[in-house]
């Protein structure tokens, strides 16, 4: 909502500065979005009186002038065609700022003469976009006057109205709130009816069935004949062109005013155009209207329009059309003033996507007291404006019911708002707000005006008193709280944030990426069924929800692979979706490595990262969250967007915790993406819940007095026993001795039978009561031989 | 005895006369070994009547251990001075690179949320968590949004394809359902903090399908706006580590508050560089305002009981203002180069008794 500071005036009697006005303004609700204050940089132009204006020398264009600035005569090269001797001029001399150019004037020196100043146009100095010629000042101006002091300037404010405010989308109703909050008085307005001196041969129907009539339940208009259709007066057109209307017409111009002068949109259809009575009706499916942006709409019937006995005339509330609009030949008009059901007015505008200030206005409610008013104060000024004469007033329909009385009680001020404001003053900021305030048992008793559609209760008229009371008014108070607060995240959120440390501190890097994806991409993760889409995604790109967050991860390393970083690991905690119901989500952490797991080194070889890096990585995790990693089972199967020979499963008895591996080549050439990538993902929510426990005492430290010791063991095995069978079965062997197993050594070369490969463990014992004599150690050594031959079918190699 | 002062004089001197280790227990042997000089005469005592026995026994002891000392001192002096050759000889390029280690990153949104937690977390606030995918009811109607406003368009909204059971899913364009799920299942006095992923139908310079919100609601029968006030200037000035910064509450609106409010903060922009705290500007950080009765009661609290709060704020938004992040759409690229320069690394983690930020 944008008007200038005169026009407030207009409706405010106030002393208060442009910069009080801005705080009052941003302070009750209006929020100021910019400023234009055009004397802000015009600081040092003077007006100037040109003496001599003769042929530059050296150019044709160019006029060489004489200036006299009141003290002294300056020596100007300009090269507009209307410089001439007697023009008073605007004029900068070096040092000036120029607002249009942003560059502060030098002295010149124009083909081959010095130029002492510079004469202005208007755009020169963002004053409109004139730049014809230089500006032709006033010849009665003194010479050597500060431009500032000979000129009015009028500043235009732009603020930003919240859509419960129709009626601050008028200058008056902003008149009305800085009124209410101190910075001068609202000056009354003066509603006198216009006489009819004819009976109008439009007459207006409203042509609803019962239910319908919500869409229009009040029309106003006259006939006025005898009008002269030209350019408005200047202060009219100044007034929209501070705006940024496009002054066109007195007629449209006079409806543009009361727009944003009232919040009050009209319209004036060319009564010469009119065919019978002017109705308001819904549209009839397959009618047309040209509307006056040149565009023409098809119409339905859920839509509400003016129409004549020919079809539709305007889009009620909305736009005019083009057949029955005002033209430079219009002799005579019918005025229509009318209350549009805001709901109905917003379906229609945001489904033909009109965009006009009228509608803008009627779908948050122009007021519904006001309609005849309007009427009225729209035919005084046509009358004034355009001449002709008006006939009787005709009414149709009845004012919607706007009345409401609502009980406040003046305590609740201070209960909700939590600041305390005297009774008094609660009832002077109501009625300045055009309240009627009574007196009530339990306080006051309040009517809203019929302009303020949004106050519907106590706690609005408490809003409103600590609005203009002013919120800077409130003291701000710390919410009690305990003196020593008590951890506040769930088990689930504190784990999510280990997890986030545990990887990013493991050398992957986190990232955030969209929920959505590509239906193709879904489709390769297990996901993409027709209930993910999204019925109006922003882009065909991203148009499903992820089945898992791996995808984004890949691409994202695809990306950065194009800018030259391939080695890299990603990971992201954030939902996956399974269903399209709430709930149907899960917390995944997932995480990827790409390209080489070391870079080329002097001190050790490089390596591409492999599923072992993810399994890690997983592993990690795992324990980050609190779960013991050698509870869970590893399984060699993992979904199909993992390299089938290269992935493995977490397993938490029959529930996958984790899915790690390659990610399958054939899935990277399709994403384009150049290998090798390995991965993980997983499921935070599977992982059980650390048991609450009495208290944080950890259990006593077993440490052995006596020293461990190691032994090795080679095994000879079928290449497809499970490393995992192995070492599960060494450490089954005497669970009593055997602390740790590890897996030091595997070969599957060709010194080895045909399927067959050797792997070495190495077994630390751990003695608890005394030193194991070599007789026991042979004896455990013999026990986790025979474990492992059984377990695996393999033999101890010589 | 002269033999033995002749055998003490050469057995010193072979000790001092070796030069290797070798030598030494050359001379460590000839003196000292079995068949040594030294042992040779002791085998002789056991001939001897006793009293002689006695003196010549104490001699040869003295002998024996004198020489045992000077093998012990030559031999300290031959290592020492091997360790120092072998020292000479061990050199490497103290100059090349160390062994490759790589250290990841932690997003500004999470290290921005945790921020945000540990200052609420002081205040009470504990942190709860909803559904991405939300109906209509706790996203639109249960918050007092009716059926015409515009941000229930698809203009606005994503929304997924109709349902058998009729009516469509969506995803939640504010955190503010969470309130709603919360409200539905706890009993006041309630205070919660709920992040989260946000989406709507937005994609500019400025805008982003997804987004992050977080979302503030305090419920008991008490809580009124002083305390909004007073909550969330606490926050502001905590989360912005800056003691003066100037917060201004602004009248506004929003269906789900009444009384509503935008708080900004200052700022000044001189030099072209924006810095929070007193200044000529505003930046405008988050909306608030007191629960709507219509809401609470859409949850099934007494509205002439309970009353409360509510806040919600864009997580990049404020992200972006404390630490100079230019361009929403950054966040959520996965471009390693802006991962790693505006990443958090994992050891900073935000508390408030250690400071939020380095």
């Amino acid at each position: 909502m944008k008007f200038t500071l005169d026009w407030l005036k207009d409706h405010l009697e106030t002393d208060a500065t442009l910069a009080e006005i801005e705080t009052g303004l941003t302070a009750v609700g209006l929020e100021v979005e910019g400023v234009e204050d055009p004397s802000r940089h015009l600081e040092g132009f003077i007006v100037g009186h040109v003496l001599e204006a003769d042929k530059h020398p050296n150019a044709d264009k160019l006029k060489l002038c004489k200036v006299d600035t009141g003290s002294a005569v300056l020596q100007v090269v300009c090269g507009a065609p209307n410089a001439r001797p007697g023009l008073k001029v605007i004029l900068a001399q070096p040092g000036t700022y120029i607002p249009h150019s942003g560059e502060t004037l030098k002295k010149g020196n124009v083909r081959g003469v010095e130029s002492q100043g510079m004469m202005c146009s208007w755009r020169e100095l963002s004053l409109g976009d004139d730049h014809d010629g230089i500006a032709e000042l006033d010849v009665g101006l003194a010479v050597g006057a500060r431009l500032l002091d000979v000129m009015s300037f009028d500043p235009m404010i732009e603020i930003s109205v919240t859509p419960n405010r129709a009626d601050c989308l008028g200058v008056r109703g902003v008149a009305r709130d800085l009124a209410a909050f101190g910075l001068g008085t609202l000056k009354p307005l003066k509603v006198e009816p216009v006489p009819g001196i004819f009976k109008s041969p439009i007459g207006i129907r409203l042509d609803f069935a019962p239910e319908d009539a919500g869409a229009c339940p009040l029309f106003a208009g006259r006939h006025i004949r005898g009008v002269r259709n030209g350019d408005s007066p200047q202060w009219l057109k100044d007034r929209l062109a501070a705006i940024g209307l496009r002054p066109i017409s007195v007629l449209v111009d006079i409806t543009n005013f009361f727009t944003y002068d009232l919040a009050r949109p009209l319209h004036v259809f060319d009564a010469a155009k009119v065919k019978g009575d002017i109705r308001a009706r819904p549209a009839k499916a397959g009618e047309t209207l040209a509307a006056l942006n040149g565009k023409t709409y098809a119409l339905d019937a859920g839509m509400t329009v003016i129409a004549d006995e020919a079809g539709p005339e305007a889009l009620a509330g909305i736009i005019g059309g083009e057949h029955s609009g005002c033209t430079e030949s219009t002799t005579e008009v019918f005025l229509e003033a009318a209350y549009f059901d805001p709901i109905r007015t917003a379906a229609t505008g945001r489904k033909l996507e009109i965009l006009s200030d009228a509608r803008f206005r009627f779908e948050r409610g122009v007021d519904p007291a006001f309609v005849v008013p309007a009427m009225e104060l729209a035919t005084r000024m046509i009358i004034d404006l355009c001449g002709g004469e008006a006939s009787e007033a005709i009414i149709a329909g009845t004012e919607p019911d706007w009345q409401k009385s609502i009980v406040l009680r003046p305590e609740r001020v201070a209960g909700l708002g939590g600041v305390e404001v005297q009774v008094s003053r609660q009832e002077a900021i109501l009625n300045d707000l055009g309240c009627a305030v009574a007196e009530h048992a339990d306080g006051l008793l309040v009517n809203p005006p019929s302009w303020r559609g949004d106050i519907a209760a106590e706690h609005d008229l408490v809003e409103e008193i600590i609005r203009i009371n002013g919120y800077n008014n409130i003291p701000s108070l710390p919410l009690p709280r305990s003196p020593m607060p008590k951890p506040v995240l769930t088990p689930g959120q504190r784990r999510a944030g280990w997890v986030r440390r545990q990887l990013a501190s493991r050398g992957l890097v986190e990232t955030v990426t969209w929920s959505f994806l590509p239906e193709a991409q879904a489709r390769l993760f297990g996901g993409g069924a027709p209930e993910m889409h999204l019925a109006n995604p922003i882009s065909s790109d991203l148009d499903v929800m992820r089945p898992s967050v791996l995808p984004n991860l890949v691409t994202a390393a695809g990306r950065n692979a194009d800018r030259g970083m391939r080695d890299l690991g990603l990971f992201e905690i954030g939902p996956q979706f399974d269903g399209p119901e709430p709930g149907q989500q899960r917390q995944i952490a997932a995480g990827i490595r790409a390209g080489k797991a070391r870079g080329r080194h002097w001190a050790e070889p490089a390596r591409p990262v492999d599923a072992f890096d993810a399994k890690a990585d997983a592993l990690a995790a795992i324990a980050a969250a609190g779960a013991n990693p050698d509870s869970l089972q590893v399984v060699a199967e993992a979904p199909s967007w993992y390299h089938p020979g290269r992935s493995g499963t977490l397993k938490l008895g029959n529930k996958t915790a984790a899915c790690f591996g390659e990610i399958h080549p054939g899935i990277l050439a399709t994403l384009d993406v150049k290998g090798p990538v390995a991965g993980f993902e997983l499921f935070l929510e599977t992982l059980p819940q650390p048991k609450a426990k009495a208290t944080k005492a950890r259990p006593l430290l077993k440490a052995s007095a006596f020293q461990p010791l190691e032994r090795d063991f080679a095994f000879t095995l079928d290449s497809a026993v499970a490393a995992d069978a192995v070492v599960r079965a060494a450490k089954g062997a005497d669970k009593a001795l055997v602390a740790d197993v590890a897996v030091f050594d595997l070969y599957e070369g060709d010194k080895m039978a045909a399927g067959k490969k050797s792997l070495a463990i190495t077994v630390t014992l751990q003695p608890t009561e005394k030193t194991l004599t070599d007789e026991e150690i042979e004896a455990v050594g013999a026990r986790i031989v025979a474990a492992v031959v059984k377990a695996t079918g393999g033999e101890l190699r010589g | 005895m002269q033999d033995l002062d002749r055998i003490r004089a050469e057995a010193l001197a072979a000790v001092a006369a070796a030069t290797t280790p070798e030598q030494l227990d050359a001379a460590r042997v000839a003196a000292l070994g079995k068949k040594g000089t030294i042992s040779g005469l002791m085998k002789n005592l056991g001939a001897m009547d006793p009293e002689a026995r006695k003196a010549a026994g104490a001699a040869m002891n003295a002998v024996r251990d004198e020489v045992a000392a000077a093998l012990d001192g030559a031999k300290a002096v031959l290592d020492a001075k091997a360790l120092e050759q072998r020292l000479s000889r061990e050199r490497i390029d103290v100059t090349l690179p160390a062994r490759p280690e790589s250290l990841g990153r932690i997003h500004p949104i999470s290290q921005t949320i945790e921020e945000i937690t540990a200052i609420f977390a002081q205040m009470g606030f504990t942190v709860a968590e909803g559904p991405d995918i939300e109906d209509d009811f706790h996203n639109f109607t249960a918050l007092n949004i009716p059926p015409e406003h515009p941000a229930r368009q698809m203009h606005d909204t994503f929304y997924f394809g109709e349902r058998v059971e009729g009516g469509r899913h969506l995803l939640r364009t504010h955190t503010s359902p969470v309130q709603i799920r919360t409200m539905l299942s706890d009993k006041p006095p309630i205070r919660v903090l709920v992040p989260g992923r946000t989406y709507r139908c937005d994609s500019d310079m400025t805008h982003t399908p997804m987004f992050h919100q977080v979302e503030g609601l305090v419920i008991d029968e008490a809580t009124n706006m002083s305390h909004l006030k007073g909550c969330l200037i606490e926050f502001v000035r905590a989360f912005f580590e800056v003691d003066d910064v100037p917060v201004r509450f602004r009248p506004s609106f929003f269906p789900f508050t009444e009384p509503s409010a935008e708080v900004d903060i200052g700022c000044s922009r001189e030099g072209g560089e924006l810095k929070i705290g007193p200044g000529a500007g505003w930046l405008e950080i988050l909306g608030c305002g007191m629960v709507h009765p219509n809401v609470l009661r859409n949850c099934g609290i007494d509205p002439d009981r309970y009353q409360g709060f509510a806040f919600g704020m864009g997580v990049e938004r404020v992200a972006m203002l404390k630490y100079g992040i230019p361009d929403l759409r950054t966040f959520f690229d996965s471009d390693l180069r802006w991962l790693k320069h505006y990443g958090f690394v994992p050891l900073d983690v935000p508390t408030l008794s250690g400071g939020l930020t380095r």
